[in-house]
């Protein structure tokens, strides 16, 4: 047997590996949606109603049909024939796959048109003729709840109003009565929190091949939980799952967007059924941004209150705008998604949370824009309530939230409104934030420059999350546990396999869950190849969003690696002639106690199990094991923001002069992967507060359609991110880790906004300003006429 | 019509609709699938190529314009199975996620480093503003070029 004289000859899983994906991107090797082509494939395209709600009289395809080159044209009377009209959303509640009786927002799929190209599809589309009957649109969440407004789903039977759920509440509504009886300060704001749109660079998409000789259905799509939605084909169009195949080679980007099921692909697949061929469907920019997934859009109406200079309570009334159809991204059991952690990091006597949700019209949604399920909304919501308290006391904000934070011996912590943080210290954590931003020195700067007449803003935010959706005693999406599995075979030769769940769009995965079985096994990671993205060939589980591919499918990683070492103890055992309970362990080498020089590497372990000798006692050959994960908890990552921005007094122009970010997601697999997640949800988060926004007129057409007018932060609006990090371990999660891909981007709004109110609130009065902080709305809360965007 | 343009030092002739795209024909008539489309309206930069040395958006190019001009795509990069040092560069600094605007970044700023070897952090976030990266938040973008400017220039010295 071979001996080892240290461990630390073994590799070391953990670290600031280089990522091993990167060497087909830089090449320009990547296999995306738009790269793969099969053979005798046609391209689909979708007619969209320029109309935000209107009958459609009707739809005449003949000009179209006759089109050289066109082979088919979907309307929503082929689908009904297929049973496929309607599809059920992932918030249960019904979308039109294609529109019949009527439409409901701009941009709503009207018809399909499949031709042998896409540059003429798309001419055979200017050849369909449909006769609208327009009716009055709603678009604006308040007026929907008018009595008088016109009624958006008149195809549900028993629906009179524009409510898209019951109300729903969390929280204790008495006590917090109380808590605002007793207050010594009270502060009332409306908040909004605009529409917006993760707008991957790459757009959603799908090459639908079904085979009429066996039956199978080969699916290409870049999802972010494949799993998933091969379950909800095989529900929707009646096909059996295991005749399904979903591929997602490499995703351009997914921020949530690319979770729902949409219409284009149950198109391209109905059409590849009826063509017997391959179909692609790969919309273009303005359609990825006008009909599928926004984010958002909530209107808040909250109060705050502080007793003894402490934050005490919190009460919350939300409308939550869907769209035409209720597509919001969530577990089942959550109508709000997480949004009741609104009571964010501090110990609050009580709070109260309601949400009415209605329908608009306006495109479906609302998926989780980077953000566990509402989030977001939640720590935008309490992170400018807590800044508007500070304002109306007159303190610090940082002091009256150290003042106010949950304490590290309260953890574990249940929150009012029905949470169980794991663990965290929130002193600790802004602490650093300021010591790194140098914080008193930033607010001196500040006052001189006031003097000046120049305008500096420090916003400060800190939030706690909750990601790694999630136990299966609480949550599911349409049924299906929010669990993970994991595969892991390690060869003869010793280099391993994993099989996972998860589904990176550029979270780093074939790296990071290499790392976490090279950690476990003590192998290199260049000998742990990850397995992804093909339902075929990895275990079942819900995906990637949420943050959860560290809490879910590596701790899946983590415990199936445990397995497969308790496995090879035994193994060890019979081959070192010995009893497993005198085996140790250290990286990559079970060795006998008291004697280690007599050991055996994982390698020959591997190498024993699949070879002639004697396996231990009721024991198969082989070296491998699998799992599915269900997380005890979801686990709460935190982190203080600090913004510094200077405002432009002459053209109120906003420039985030300084972002701090000290986040605290628990143990770091790989770091260099970890900061690279922070700083693009960094950038995320100021697009969102200064400049990304999707608007609509009063006839509901959207004015946001292109990245002309959808603008995203470009390398100069951003600044030289500076990142901390504190380490509060995930006491329940084998590996100590956190989710944190989602943190930057719901922590870092507030923080902007913040700052821009600190920028402007003593020399021009403003207390509150909605975003995008674009220079026009600035301007106006400047001149005291601010008003929230439509 | 015939449409003939030299791509990556290679002649390529094809008959193609007057309308084609630049970005169209790269990647379909071609079959370089590295060039990559994103926005349609010369917005995010995930199609830029070289036309002539210069970075150009092929998305809102037609392939008639480049008659008798020079393009070059990701795919040139790598020579003799050795990576450009921008490429390097963006796997040494975690320059890229999802790798999707990679290839119109690493052209961006390969035409930067050939106009200015030594670019300044202001000098390359201008330089790369034309293009949108949705993952990053450029930070280690700015660092994958400064990483390649050094080690070029250390490279040119080796030489």
């Amino acid at each position: 047997m071979a001996t080892m004289e240290t461990t630390t000859e073994r590799p070391i899983g953990f670290g600031r590996l280089r990522r091993k994906e990167d060497a087909r991107f830089i090449r320009g090797k990547g296999t995306y949606l738009d790269d793969i082509r099969l053979p005798g494939m046609v391209h689909g395209v979708m007619l969209r109603s320029p109309y935000a709600h209107a009958k459609i009289v009707s739809i005449d395809t003949s000009r179209a049909l006759a089109h050289p080159g066109v082979a088919a044209v979907v309307t929503a009377k082929d689908l009904e024939t297929l049973g496929l009209a309607w599809m059920p959303t992932i918030s249960y509640d019904t979308q039109a796959v294609l529109a019949g009786d009527k439409v409901r927002f701009q941009g709503q799929e009207v018809a399909f048109v499949i031709a042998v190209d896409e540059y003429t599809a798309r001419d055979a589309l200017a050849l369909i003729d449909v006769e609208y009957e327009p009716l009055p649109a709603v678009v604006n969440a308040r007026k929907a709840l008018d009595p008088e407004a016109p009624l958006i789903r008149d195809d549900k039977d028993g629906q009179s109003d524009n409510l898209a759920s019951p109300l729903w509440e969390a929280g204790d509504a008495e006590a917090t009565d109380r808590a605002f009886a007793e207050a010594d300060t009270i502060v009332t704001r409306d908040i909004i929190y605009p529409r917006c749109h993760p707008a991957p660079l790459e757009t959603c998409g799908m090459i639908a091949d079904f085979n009429p000789n066996t039956g199978q259905l080969d699916i290409y799509n870049g999802n972010q939980a494949p799993n998933a939605h091969r379950t909800v084909y095989a529900h929707v169009a009646g096909l059996a799952e295991h005749m399904i195949r979903i591929r997602c080679n490499d995703i351009g980007g997914g921020f949530g967007n690319k979770v729902p099921v949409y219409p284009g692909y149950v198109c391209a697949i109905a059409g590849s059924i009826v063509a017997g061929v391959p179909v692609k469907w790969i919309e273009d920019r303005s359609e990825n941004l006008m009909s599928t997934g926004f984010a958002r859009d909530y209107i808040m109406h909250a109060d705050i209150c502080s007793k003894d200079g402490k934050i005490t309570g919190l009460r919350v009334d939300v409308i939550a705008d869907h769209g035409a159809f209720d597509s919001t991204a969530q577990p089942t059991k959550f109508p709000a998604g997480f949004f009741h952690i609104v009571c964010g990091s501090y110990d609050l006597q009580a709070a109260h949370v309601q949400v009415k949700a209605v329908y608009t019209n306006k495109a479906p949604g609302g998926v989780a824009y980077r953000c566990s399920f509402r989030i977001t909304e939640a720590v935008y919501l309490v992170e400018r309530m807590v800044e508007a308290l500070a304002l109306e006391m007159n303190v610090d904000p940082i002091d009256l939230r150290m003042r106010s934070f949950i304490a590290p011996e309260q953890f574990p912590y249940e929150t009012t409104t029905g949470w169980t943080y794991d663990s965290g210290n929130y002193a600790e954590t802004m602490r650093e934030a300021m010591r790194i931003a140098g914080y008193q020195e930033l607010r001196k700067e500040q006052a001189e420059k006031r003097a000046r007449g120049e305008l500096m803003g420090i916003g400060v935010s800190f939030f706690t999350e909750g990601v790694g959706a999630g136990p299966r005693k609480h949550m599911d999406i349409l049924g299906l546990a929010m669990n993970d599995g994991a595969d892991l075979r390690v060869h003869p030769s010793g280099k391993a396999v994993v099989s996972i769940s998860a589904q990176t769009q550029g979270q780093g995965h074939e790296t990071t869950f290499a790392q976490i079985v090279a950690e476990e096994l003590g192998i290199p990671p260049e000998d742990v190849q990850v397995r992804h993205g093909d339902t075929d060939r990895t275990p079942y589980g819900l995906g990637t969003y949420g943050s959860r591919s560290t809490p879910v499918s590596g701790a899946a990683v983590a415990v199936v690696s445990r397995k497969v070492r308790d496995r090879a103890r035994l193994i060890a055992a019979t081959m070192l002639e010995t009893r497993a309970e005198d085996l140790a362990w250290e990286k990559g080498r079970w060795y006998v106690k008291g004697d280690p020089e007599k050991g055996a590497l994982i390698e020959e372990i591997a190498a024993y199990a699949y070879g002639g000798q004697p396996m231990p006692e009721g024991m198969e050959g082989g070296l491998d094991a699998q799992v599915i994960y269900d997380p005890p908890n979801l686990t709460y990552p935190c982190g203080a923001y600090i913004c510094v921005v200077d405002v432009d007094p002459d053209t109120a122009a906003v420039t985030v002069r300084r972002f701090i970010a000290v986040d605290d997601c628990g143990v770091r697999i790989n770091p260099m992967i970890v900061e690279g997640q922070i700083h693009g949800g960094l950038a995320e988060g100021i697009g969102i507060a200064l400049m990304e926004v999707i608007t609509f007129d009063d006839e509901g057409n959207c004015l946001n359609g292109s990245f002309m007018d959808y603008l995203i932060p470009t390398a100069l609006e951003c600044p030289d991110f500076e990142l901390g990090e504190t380490v509060t371990p995930c006491p329940h999660h084998p590996l100590g880790a956190k989710g944190v891909g989602e943190s930057p981007n719901v922590g870092s709004p507030p923080a902007i906004v913040n700052a821009i109110i600190d920028a402007l609130h003593e020399t021009y009065g403003v207390d509150h300003v909605d975003m995008p902080c674009t220079p026009a709305r600035v301007w106006a809360a400047m001149q005291g006429r601010a008003e929230p965007p439509q | 019509m015939e449409v003939k343009i030299t791509i990556n030092g290679q002649e390529v002739a094809r008959d193609v609709e007057p309308r084609t795209l630049l970005v169209h024909f790269i990647r379909d008539t071609v079959g370089l699938t590295g060039t990559h489309w994103g926005c349609d309206t010369s917005n995010c930069g995930a199609c830029v190529v070289l036309m002539d040395d210069k970075p150009i958006k092929s998305c809102t190019t037609l392939a008639a314009m480049c008659v008798g001009h020079e393009i070059r795509t990701v795919e040139s990069l790598e020579r003799d199975g050795q990576l450009d040092p921008i490429q390097m560069g963006f796997h040494e600094k975690h320059g890229l996620h999802c790798g999707f605007c990679t290839p119109g970044m690493l052209m961006t700023t390969r035409a930067l480093l050939d106009s200015n070897p030594n670019p300044t952090e202001a000098e390359i976030r201008t330089a790369i503003s034309g293009a949108i990266c949705r993952c990053t938040g450029y930070k280690n973008i700015v660092s994958a070029v400064r990483w390649a400017a050094e080690h070029e220039a250390a490279m040119k010295q080796e030489a």
